[in-house]
């Protein structure tokens, strides 16, 4: 607990403190460009370019070390692999526009090509000299316990650039990824956004590669703008609740990895995300597990109620056990079902509303208003006052309800 | 061509090759359903299912890690579809979400549990061994007819060939259903077809065909037999009895000429390493699947939704 609210508060030491500030920078980059990406519903494009990073990471330590270089200058290594996978996305927006083939074919088949073609490619860099301690699978997993400063930075530059054109590109992209027949006819070139939008995807994933490896970076940004959907239905906010997300597990994430050992870094943030997750599929507002369950019960007793009370009106049994406590709670009936006169009046006020919709949809044949009688909307909220009174008025005046 | 070859290819070639179509057969009806990455999430979550199963027996015997693994792959499919149905969430998202945070969930155990002294590490798991699935025992052809050679055969040929041989045979009994179910999921329904157990059986299917190969081919090479033969085959014919027949074939292709490129490849080019088989595999298939987009006879769009290409 004590390394843990050391680390928390960035005491923990140099380079836990780094790690903590370019995870949460790399949360917060990965969360708001994977928003369009999601509500696109193309979130697996993010699985298929992080693989495909992986021939481009192989080919230019490769080359680097046939130019007599440093085989693992990581400026070289991100430049090589954000190559390839930018070859593999117009691949995976080429073969559905060109063939029949459907978009999940292929995200799927670059994703197994790529990484195919990559692992060959490893294996030839491992017989080469210089590639046996060239380390390129911590690419797979990430190796974040070894970050430099150098990479903080090129997280913080190139993350912010990224939250920087998706905010700037927020509209056309909202616009693409809600009706992009739409936005063809207002003259948006709809192609070229979804280039720019994975692209900027493509941008997150290369600079996260190091940090989280290629298959968790797909969590960051898949994930947060999941988990941000459930709280609001505005897009533009999805773009900051994902950004806050992403930010807050990879802060988290990376902090409780360094106050313990045996935490890796990558999987605890992902974790943390599908912890972040899993709370708001439960506990959102209007969208949530318990927040519909709760909706659902309320709808339920309101109509088990009126149904109550009808029958009450009409001098029905009522048989339904569940509306009978219902109505005994309110004290709208005694327990053997015979009403109170609190009920009694219930039920009048009730039957009187029901005569008042049958005239109301005589005189208005206006589908807009009576359309609206689903038996729950009181009618009080649909008709003004004096129109209520002109109902009244065809009704003539009170009779008794039977029985009385 | 003699008995150096039967040692230490015919085994590995054999593999892939049921690896292969093995993957391939159900891999045709997840691509007309639209449903080819549920192969991507399967085989990510193979780690974790293995893991969790080698900590529970404790020993690294093949059958109780494929039993986690498929485990793990039905278990992934039901948080699927629950995440789906709770949270009015789009597929993709979904797999995406549930087997990111499943793999890191098992890259956590390992790294939690002393699992480094078995051969259990996730770099393997990813990428597979094909070649060292050699067959010592063999001396030449005749060890084809010699059953104490046979005997030694590699268990991964065994299994996957039993797996294979099991997935092909479903295939043929539940034919018909998988063909209207596939095409017209309503006209199945009112035919009396279990249209929904019928989805999950295909995909149950595939997690079995994905967690048996896996220990062969590598979890994601996996993924690349279940979408590029079909997908290819899918290119070249209307009909789907022809578009299984030339998905097999293409598998079987993409398995043979993978392994002898990732093996005799690199000398030809004057290298001294051969590559990964699997990996070549994967590619090789790809290479297939880029031709027939290039060249299948019916790769364009018909009918309803074609898009004429400027």
């Amino acid at each position: 607990m004590q390394q843990f609210l050391e680390a928390l508060f960035l005491q923990a030491g140099y380079n836990a403190a780094l790690v903590a500030i370019g995870a949460a920078l790399l949360g917060f980059a990965a969360g708001s460009s994977g928003t369009f990406l999601f509500l696109r519903k193309r979130a697996l494009v993010s699985d298929a370019v992080a693989h495909a990073t992986l021939p481009g990471i192989a080919i230019a330590f490769m080359v680097m070390v046939a130019f007599g270089g440093d085989g693992r200058n990581l400026a070289g290594l991100l430049a090589g692999s954000a190559l390839t996978a930018w070859a593999g996305l117009l691949i995976i927006e080429w073969i559905p526009r060109r063939t029949r083939l459907a978009e999940d074919a292929a995200i799927g088949a670059v994703l197994g090509v790529s990484f195919g073609i990559g692992v060959v490619l490893l294996t030839v860099v491992q017989t080469m000299s210089a590639g046996r301690q060239a380390g390129l699978e911590s690419f797979l997993l990430g190796s974040t316990a070894g970050m430099l400063f150098q990479d903080a930075v090129i997280i913080s530059i190139g993350g912010s650039l990224a939250v920087f054109c998706t905010w700037l590109m927020r509209r056309p992209m909202t616009l693409v990824a809600f009706d992009s027949t739409y936005a063809a006819a207002m003259g948006y070139n709809v192609r070229r956004i979804d280039l720019l939008m994975m692209g900027l995807v493509l941008a997150v994933t290369v600079i996260g590669l190091k940090l989280v490896g290629l298959i968790l970076i797909v969590a960051m940004l898949i994930i947060p703008a999941v988990t941000a959907r459930f709280w609001t239905e505005r897009a533009q906010h999805v773009i900051w609740i994902a950004g806050g997300i992403g930010a807050a597990s990879g802060y988290l994430g990376a902090v409780l990895s360094a106050s313990a050992p045996g935490l890796p870094t990558g999987p605890i943030i992902v974790l943390m995300a599908a912890g972040f997750f899993v709370f708001s599929l439960f506990f959102a507002p209007v969208r949530g597990v318990l927040s519909s369950v709760i909706r659902h019960r309320r709808f339920q007793v309101r109509v088990h109620r009126r149904q109550g009370l009808l029958a009450l009106a009409a001098q029905h049994p009522i048989r339904e056990p569940y509306t009978l406590r219902l109505l005994a709670q309110e004290g709208l009936v005694r327990p053997d079902g015979v009403p109170t006169d609190a009920g009694r009046a219930q039920a009048a006020k009730i039957a009187r509303d029901e005569r008042r919709w049958d005239i109301a949809r005589e005189i208005h044949q206006d589908a807009g208003l009576t359309g609206r009688y689903d038996g729950l909307t009181p009618i009080e909220d649909v008709f003004t006052a004096d129109e209520i009174a002109e109902f009244d008025l065809r009704l003539g005046s009170p009779v008794s309800v039977r029985g009385a | 061509m003699g008995a150096e070859f039967v040692q230490f290819s015919l085994t590995p070639i054999l593999i892939g090759i049921f690896s292969a179509i093995a993957c391939a057969l159900p891999g045709n009806f997840l691509i007309l359903r639209r449903q080819a990455l549920i192969g991507d999430a399967i085989s990510h979550v193979v780690l974790p299912g293995i893991i969790v199963a080698f900590l529970i027996t404790g020993v690294t015997a093949a059958i109780p890690m494929l039993l986690g693994a498929a485990g793990a792959a039905i278990v992934a499919v039901i948080l699927i579809e629950a995440i789906k149905r709770l949270g009015n969430i789009e597929p993709g998202a979904a797999m995406g979400v549930v087997f990111t945070a499943m793999f890191a969930l098992g890259v956590l155990i390992l790294e939690q549990t002393d699992t480094s002294r078995v051969h259990l590490d996730v770099e393997h798991a990813l990428m597979g061994n094909l070649e060292s699935l050699i067959w010592f025992q063999a001396e030449g052809w005749h060890s084809l007819v010699d059953p104490v050679a046979l005997a030694k055969l590699p268990d991964e040929l065994i299994r996957i060939a039993v797996v294979c041989a099991f997935i092909a045979g479903l295939t043929l009994v539940f034919w018909r259903w998988l063909k209207i179910a596939t095409f017209d999921e309503g006209f199945a329904q009112a035919l009396g077809i279990p249209a929904a157990a019928l989805g999950f059986g295909l995909v149950v299917t595939a997690a079995v065909a994905a967690v048996a190969a896996f220990d062969a081919v590598g979890s994601i090479i996996v993924i690349a037999m279940f979408v590029c033969p079909p997908a290819a085959a899918r290119l070249m014919t209307n009909r789907l009895e022809h578009q299984i027949w030339w998905s097999v074939f293409l598998a079987t292709l993409s398995a043979v000429l993978g392994y002898v490129l990732a093996g005799y490849g690199p000398l030809w080019f004057g290298g001294q390493n051969a590559v990964s088989a699997a990996g070549m595999i994967a590619a090789v298939s790809g290479v297939i699947l880029g031709l027939a987009c290039l060249y299948g006879p019916h790769r364009s769009r018909e009918g309803v939704g074609r898009q004429d290409i400027a």
